[in-house]
């Protein structure tokens, strides 16, 4: 199927500013983007307040409107431009959030205005976690188990049948107030009693807890016709309670076996061709350290961190192909830009390792909690290519420039330290964590301590 | 606290060479098996999935050189684990590849089910391998020059390797494809896995994949698993519903009475499936001819055309030798599928007949489970 020939002018949405918890990596997709878009001879618009960036530089985008990405601004921008069709998934959270307002508002019957590629109900389904976890059940992919319970007994039969340990998560509080991890009935009846007391509704939600799970990540792509390719998969290092920002990532996995993988693969795809993607996605897993139990966390229906890194650590251009394909090219039909001749529709094998580590800058702020968690707070983040995993890590150490040559060989590494300070950074993880890792082991402290 | 255990590091006393038939050699450091190997030397690009990829007999008679840099990580899990005495974790009972080339060997592997490490498999069973060599460069005179004849020496503790020794020897290599390799991987006795009530499949092992086996059985196929030799009267003796001929090593062109025997059973009219090495059998006993890819196509993301819908479908492949397109129009069969990036082909199928092939795996393992839909294609046709 050839790109469609009624589409002559695009709307392309920015992502804004660049803050903390959604980096510059907007600035490649959308710029990728908006090159895919011009080869093809579309006319193209881009709404984009933030000067800083490439996207906005005329000699990729045909118009741009330096304009906030709000349902009012892209209302007017399109009310004048009159494009044929929109593109959301290049702009983060940020447009992706608009452009779901839009169809609230009706804008897009409005103008006749289609949206190329994910489709509206498509997105909703992966942001709402209700409608997410009822796509996921209907389509036979596993999620964490939960219920609610409104007693102590309800909430103890609840954890028998799903299994220790359960998380407890206090309904309608800010912050997780009261939450907290429960290994057995006396821990869970400790919490749930707290949990209840604190609760508006008299209500907890008992949740299989997943966090020493291990975390991996595949980027998917698909079709109009539902060909699917996996162009990556990801490993964090750190597990499921570390935000994937905040965690260093390794590609492709490294403890994963073969079925592994591709069970997670297979389910990979499973879930973007029965939420109707088209385009990319980002899908995250929680797999089981002992065994082949897995459960889908979270989809990002749009270019995301991660599909930059990907597209970097593999260099298959991510956001070049999801465009082409939202404007209604087949994956066989499109070439693999690496090598000029070989079909777009195949999967990198790569003869090395890739790692990201983020980077932070917690010491600018005053009154930051220091510890990671679920919560993004890394500001940016640096990869590095080596044939093993110790070349690559220690090359994206060196280029974090925090003043550290590498993971390890540095001046000062082994100045004594209580042990019980190092503990502490390994059981509740700091930007320092890695390095105390290193000393750990350093000072002998085996796996199994913590 | 103890000692540094994780710290300490093993440090391989055993050197290790690999030599090509055109002279180019590789010094390295051994591990598994002390002792010489010779082979064809070829490359696959999966990143997972080693325990299968050395149990698979396709790489029978061939020196396998991974180009994921990082192998062993894992480790290697038990043969125990069955379904119906058909092992989860392999492809057979066994490594079959002749010699293993890898850059980087996971001395510490973890996972839950590893029960012994790469090092340990490959010295039980006697194979030797070499590491610390570059594999990308090795990969890359493949890839220009064609697979190459190669020898492998893990020499012992202390012992210097002999490299004019094994330049000399290299001249030499008896080329494994000129063997009837498949004998040496086919089924002894036939083997009935039954299922009752299910269709009954003669399967035709030239070296089966125990991902054939577990696709079949877990459909409830009632399956007879016979030596490639038996003839159209003793495969007959079973009653088939069906016939699949499964992959395996070496030049489809070795298999003379398989392929006799194939074209009898088409005759015959029964619904036939060929896998791998049994889509060049097919192709063969319809008319058809074969030909040797300059260096195959071993990876897990192979993509392969659906002339009739366009759909591409991301495939495992271990093949060595291809089916001539050209030589196709003469005969009763049709391209199916072609792969999308060469465009040789990847399936063929005989119209108005039950009958249809594969060059690609689809069993997978090692790799994508998209086309495990084929298998069912084949029991809607059974009748």
């Amino acid at each position: 199927m050839p790109r469609f020939e009624w589409l002559r002018k695009v709307l392309v949405l920015g992502s804004g500013p660049i803050k903390i918890g959604e980096a510059a990596e907007f600035d490649y997709s959308g710029s990728q983007c908006l090159k895919a878009l011009r080869e093809e001879g579309i006319e193209t618009v881009l709404i984009n307040p933030n000067v800083a960036t490439i996207q906005t530089d005329p000699r990729l985008a045909g118009k741009v409107y330096l304009l906030p990405v709000t349902p009012k601004y892209v209302e007017r921008v399109i009310e004048r431009e009159r494009p044929d069709g929109i593109l959301l998934g290049f702009g983060g959270q940020t447009a992706l959030n608009c452009g779901v307002q839009l169809a609230k508002m009706g804008v897009y019957e409005k103008y006749d205005v289609k949206v190329l590629g994910t489709p509206i109900r498509a997105i909703e389904d992966t942001e709402d976690r209700e409608l997410f976890r009822r796509a996921m059940i209907k389509a036979g992919i596993p999620v964490p188990r939960s219920r609610s319970a409104t007693s102590a007994e309800e909430a103890v039969e609840i954890a028998e049948e799903i299994g220790y340990p359960v998380i407890l998560r206090v309904a309608y509080t800010l912050g997780g107030k009261g939450s907290g991890v429960a290994h057995n009935e006396s821990e869970l009846r400790e919490i749930v009693n707290r949990a209840l007391a604190q609760s508006m509704i008299t209500q907890v939600l008992v949740e299989e807890y997943i966090g020493h799970w291990k975390e991996v990540e595949y980027e998917v792509m698909r079709d109009y016709e539902n060909n699917c390719i996996t162009v990556c998969n990801m490993e964090n290092l750190d597990p499921m309670g570390v935000h994937t920002g905040d965690s260093i990532v390794i590609a492709p996995s490294q403890t994963l076996t073969n079925r592994e993988y591709h069970i997670l693969r297979s389910a990979s795809i499973k879930v973007i061709q029965s939420l109707g993607i088209v385009g990319e996605c980002n899908i995250q897993w929680a797999l089981h350290p002992r065994s082949e139990e897995h459960r889908a966390i979270e989809v990002n229906a749009r270019m995301s961190r991660s599909s930059a890194l990907a597209s970097k650590a593999t260099g298959y251009p991510l956001a070049y192909i999801a465009t082409k394909l939202a404007i209604g090219y087949l994956l066989p039909e499109l070439i693999n830009k690496v090598t000029g001749i070989t079909t777009a529709c195949f999967e990198p094998a790569l003869d090395y390792v890739v790692v990201k580590i983020p980077r932070w800058d917690l010491r600018k702020f005053r009154n930051v909690d220091p510890h990671l968690g679920p919560q993004m707070k890394s500001v940016g983040e640096v990869m590095a290519i080596g044939r093993n995993f110790e070349e690559a890590l220690q090359k994206a150490v060196r280029m974090l420039d925090i003043g550290k040559i590498g993971l390890v060989a540095n001046e000062g590494d082994d100045e004594p330290e209580p042990v019980e300070k190092v503990k502490d950074v390994l059981r509740r993880p700091t930007e320092e964590r890695r390095f105390k890792v290193v000393k750990a082991i350093k000072m002998g402290i085996s796996i199994k301590e913590r | 606290m103890g000692a540094e255990p994780y710290l300490q590091e093993y440090r391989e006393t055993r050197r290790a060479l690999l030599v090509l038939e055109d002279g180019s050699f590789f010094p390295g450091w051994g591990f598994g098996a002390t002792g010489k190997t010779t082979g064809e030397v070829v490359f696959s690009t999966s990143m997972v999935g080693y325990p299968e990829s050395l149990t698979d007999p396709s790489y029978y008679g061939q020196i396998l050189t991974l180009t994921y840099p990082l192998i062993g990580n894992y480790g290697v899990p038990s043969y125990e684990d069955k379904i119906r005495g058909v092992p989860i974790h392999f492809e057979s009972i066994g490594i079959k590849v002749r010699g293993l080339v890898i850059q980087e060997l996971c001395r510490r592997p973890h996972h839950w089910a590893s029960k012994r490490t790469l090092d340990e498999w490959l010295r039980d069973e006697g194979i030797p391998g070499i590491y610390g060599i570059d594999t990308r460069r090795l990969t890359k005179k493949l890839r220009e020059k064609g697979v190459m004849l190669g020898i492998l020496e893990v020499y012992g503790e202390g012992e210097e390797p002999n490299l004019d020794r094994l330049l000399k020897e290299a001249e030499n290599i008896p080329d494994p494809n000129l063997t009837d390799l498949v004998k040496d991987v086919t089924v002894g006795e036939p083997i009935h896995y039954e299922s009752k009530g299910g269709k009954r499949v003669v399967l035709i092992d030239c070296g089966v994949k125990g991902g054939i086996l577990r696709n079949l059985i877990m459909r409830r196929v009632d399956v007879v698993r016979v030596p490639y030799n038996l003839s159209l009267g003793e495969i007959m003796e079973y009653k088939p519903d069906g016939i699949l001929v499964s992959n395996g090593p070496g030049d489809p062109k070795m298999c003379r009475e398989t392929i006799h025997t194939v074209r009898e059973l088409f005759n015959e009219g029964f619904p036939i499936m060929g896998i791998c090495l049994g889509n060049q059998i097919l192709a063969l006993a319809l008319g058809g001819d074969t030909y040797k890819l300059k260096y195959g196509h071993r990876s897990q993301n192979q993509p392969a055309y659906d002339l009739e819908t366009g759909r591409c479908y991301i495939t495992t492949q271990n093949h060595g030798y291809a089916v001539d397109l050209e030589s196709l129009k003469e005969t009763e069969l049709k391209v199916w599928f072609i792969n999308a990036n060469d465009k040789t082909v990847e399936g063929v199928r005989c119209e108005g007949k039950p009958v249809f092939a594969l060059q690609w795996h689809p069993e997978a393992s090692p790799g994508p489970y998209d086309t495990e839909f084929l298998f069912d294609e084949f029991l809607k046709r059974l009748g």
